[in-house]
């Protein structure tokens, strides 16, 4: 199964599969996980052949299938909660906050927490505003619980089989948009630490920090700003909690120039976090303001050009990545 | 009582014609995003709110274009909504979840399931506390009484008299997930009585009992007897959603529904269509309603094909004004946004 190529549902259900076969204590739940294989194909295949007490599909009941997790996980099984998309995470935010968070902590210690949240969220195509978040911010602000932002087959792969063993809580961040994006698995490669980040374009004169669906943009930004002559070097966090900083202070000792790429809406986001701590950590390296590029300060849009305009494009990645480099935009050919 | 039924058949077949469309403008691209569609479920959409007053508020899911016509929408408002248009009836913003008419009281459809609930006890408490003749209709599926929010608010509606009248579109799935496996009380109705709601089941592929239930439920919620529940049992033809093609189902079963009757069909016969000028109606489920007809003959022929005729224009002429809407702009996003109409200072 060397670098065959995959769909990025297809790598979270390889891992799915491979956890659930290696262990009898993982366990998988949620709305129509079991029978019907999934809503983004996920759990396909699963149900078959793990049976119902592995399997389990849920009523739409999501503050209390969640809790239920924390319960399971109390007395050592591993479940994976699937949550359907995150914007139906709000109804389930008290058992990730305020249980999964902070049981390990308020029992002094006594109990791990090896529960998994898997979720999809971010704009996919004209969902509107209720199905159109991704709400990492929310989760960010909670001591004691790890995200995991997987953008790639490959990172899907790895960082879920990392999540299902840890003895932590973890939230996997899943991407609507992603699910039928096609890269590289190599199921034997050994994997980097669960939240490293991933320098996946090297370059000189600035450093775009992205995650999840907009690594893909910010790669496509870097390769046109190298036609342009500026050569950008491309962090995938991969995790938000916590965050890789050495990767991204490395970077910034080399190009100076600080660009985050987010695309949720900008106010108090994941990249308010990363800009500070970058400013806080690396203030003399900084030859220019570092800047954010983000989605609009508006819930989403149905209509698809309004839903367009309200996140990040490729050429708004190239237009601010040209400011910060001191480059006008380029002269509009008449 | 004639009348009546030709207006809900009439209703009906354009909630068919209206949404079979939707499908083909999905298709076509024109409609994006998730789309439910209501084909098989119309007498209960139909039934309820004709037996609604105007003064009445509607609260909706995802699954509510049929909802909003009956309600007195239009289906030229309701098709630019789903052409993501500024004309549409929340301006292109909320698309076919979310269909607002502030006018019609039409209060939203509501896509995150288990929404509809305290949004309506909210609005009846209002209701009550102004002691007006008023109430609101909740609409939810059966999926939708597993989250906290039904037992929650059925208690406050019903420890405060609250004018509510809660209508449970039970369709027997949630997605690919049947009653028995979702619900350890399949009967949606009997779970009321945990909070002395009187609640019951009601044919609900049969307009005309649906139209009376609900008029009976309305009169003793407008009449300060606290909510009332009604379970109607009815089942989609379609998918969940565009995105399903609904392979979960067996076969037998879509075809035991398909026997038991199309609520159209069912709706005909109520209107007394005579038994030979139904059999010759190319309508997809007759064969059933030939053996039900044959009555009064209030409906002959010519009047259904004139019926279906003006149905057809009708979602013609929504299309062509969806077509013919502009596009909102970011301006009309940033305006929506705002509710601070009386200026009232920031910073
Ligand atoms: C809180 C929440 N969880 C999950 C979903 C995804 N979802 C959308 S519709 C649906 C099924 C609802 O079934 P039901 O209430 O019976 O209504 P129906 O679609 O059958 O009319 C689910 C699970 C959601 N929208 N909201
Ligand atoms: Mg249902």
């Amino acid at each position: 199964m060397k670098n065959d190529a995959c769909l990025y549902w297809q790598a979270l259900n390889r891992a799915l599969d491979a956890e659930l076969a290696a262990d009898d204590d993982v366990i998988v739940l949620g709305e129509d996980v079991g029978l019907y294989g999934g809503s983004y194909r996920v759990t396909e295949g699963l149900y078959a052949r793990y049976g119902e007490w592995r399997v389990r599909d849920t009523p739409i009941s999501e503050s209390s299938f969640t809790g239920l997790g924390v319960g399971a996980a109390l007395v050592g099984l591993r479940p994976v909660v699937e949550i359907m998309t995150i914007n139906f995470a709000l109804l389930a935010l008290d058992a990730i906050i305020n249980m999964a968070a902070k049981i390990p902590f308020m029992s002094g210690g006594q109990f791990p927490m090896p529960l998994v949240v898997r979720m999809p969220g971010g704009v996919a195509r004209q969902l509107a505003a209720q199905h159109s978040q991704r709400l990492e911010q929310t989760l960010m602000n909670v001591p004691g619980l790890r995200i995991a932002v997987p953008a790639t087959p490959q990172d899907a792969w790895w960082q879920l089989r990392q999540a299902i063993r840890s003895d932590e809580p973890i939230v996997v961040l899943e991407h609507e948009l992603l699910y039928f994006s096609k890269g590289p698995l190599d199921e034997a490669a050994e994997a980097p630490p669960m939240h490293r980040a991933e320098v996946c374009r090297a370059g000189a004169d600035l450093t775009i920090v992205t995650y999840s669906r907009m690594r893909e943009l910010s790669l496509r930004a870097a390769a046109q700003l190298a036609e342009q002559g500026i050569s950008a070097e491309v962090i995938d966090l991969r995790s938000l909690r916590p965050i890789d900083w050495e990767t991204c202070l490395a970077s910034l000792r080399k190009t100076h120039r600080l660009l985050v790429v987010e695309e949720d809406s900008r106010f108090a986001g994941a990249g308010a976090e990363v800009v500070a701590t970058l400013a806080e950590r690396a203030f003399f390296t900084l030859d220019q303001p570092p800047r954010r590029v983000a989605g609009e300060e508006l819930p989403i849009a149905y209509n698809a050009r309004l839903e367009a305009a309200s996140i990040p494009s490729a050429p708004s990645i190239v237009a601010a990545a040209r400011e910060i480099c001191g480059q006008q935009p380029p002269e509009e050919k008449s | 009582m004639t009348e009546l039924l030709k207006k809900m058949l009439r209703d009906m077949l354009l909630a068919r014609a209206f949404e079979e469309r939707a499908a083909e403008e999905y298709a076509k691209g024109n409609i994006g995003g998730f789309l439910h569609l209501y084909p098989g479920e119309e007498a209960v959409g139909v039934g309820v709110l004709h037996a609604a007053e105007p003064a009445d508020y509607v609260v909706s899911t995802y699954r509510e274009h049929v909802h909003a016509l009956a309600r007195g929408l239009s289906p030229g408002a309701v098709m630019a909504e789903l052409f993501g248009r500024k004309d549409g009836c929340s301006g292109g913003m909320g698309g076919s979840m979310h269909l607002f008419d502030r006018e019609r009281r039409f209060m939203g459809g509501y896509a995150i399931v288990g929404e509809t609930f305290p949004v309506a006890i909210g609005i009846a408490y209002a209701i009550a506390l102004r002691e007006l003749p008023e109430a609101v209709i909740c609409f939810f599926g059966d999926g939708a009484v597993n989250q906290g929010t039904f037992h929650e608010s059925l208690n406050m509606a019903a420890l405060w008299r609250l004018p509510v009248l809660f209508v449970c579109e039970n369709n027997h799935y949630q997605i690919g997930t049947e009653i028995h496996r979702h619900s350890a009380v399949p009967e949606v109705h009997k779970r009321a009585c945990a909070y002395h709601v009187p609640a019951r089941r009601v044919d609900g592929m049969d307009v005309l009992a649906v139209y009376h239930a609900s008029g009976e439920a309305l009169a003793q919620v407008r009449a300060g007897n606290g909510p009332q529940l009604l379970e109607f049992e009815t089942y989609r033809f379609r998918g969940h959603s565009m995105a399903d093609a609904g392979h979960y189902r067996p076969r037998a079963e879509v075809q035991a529904y398909e026997r038991r009757g199309d609520p159209i069909d069912v709706a005909m016969a109520e209107a007394g269509m005579d038994e030979a000028a139904a059999a010759r109606i190319p309508a997809d489920h007759v064969g059933r309603l030939a053996a039900q007809l044959g009555r009064d003959g209030h409906l002959d022929e010519e009047a259904f094909e004139s019926m279906k005729a003006a149905v057809a224009a009708e979602v013609e002429a929504a299309v062509a004004f969806a077509e013919n809407s502009p596009e909102p702009a970011m301006e009309d996003a940033r305006a929506a946004l705002d509710c601070n109409r009386h200026g009232e200072v920031l910073l």
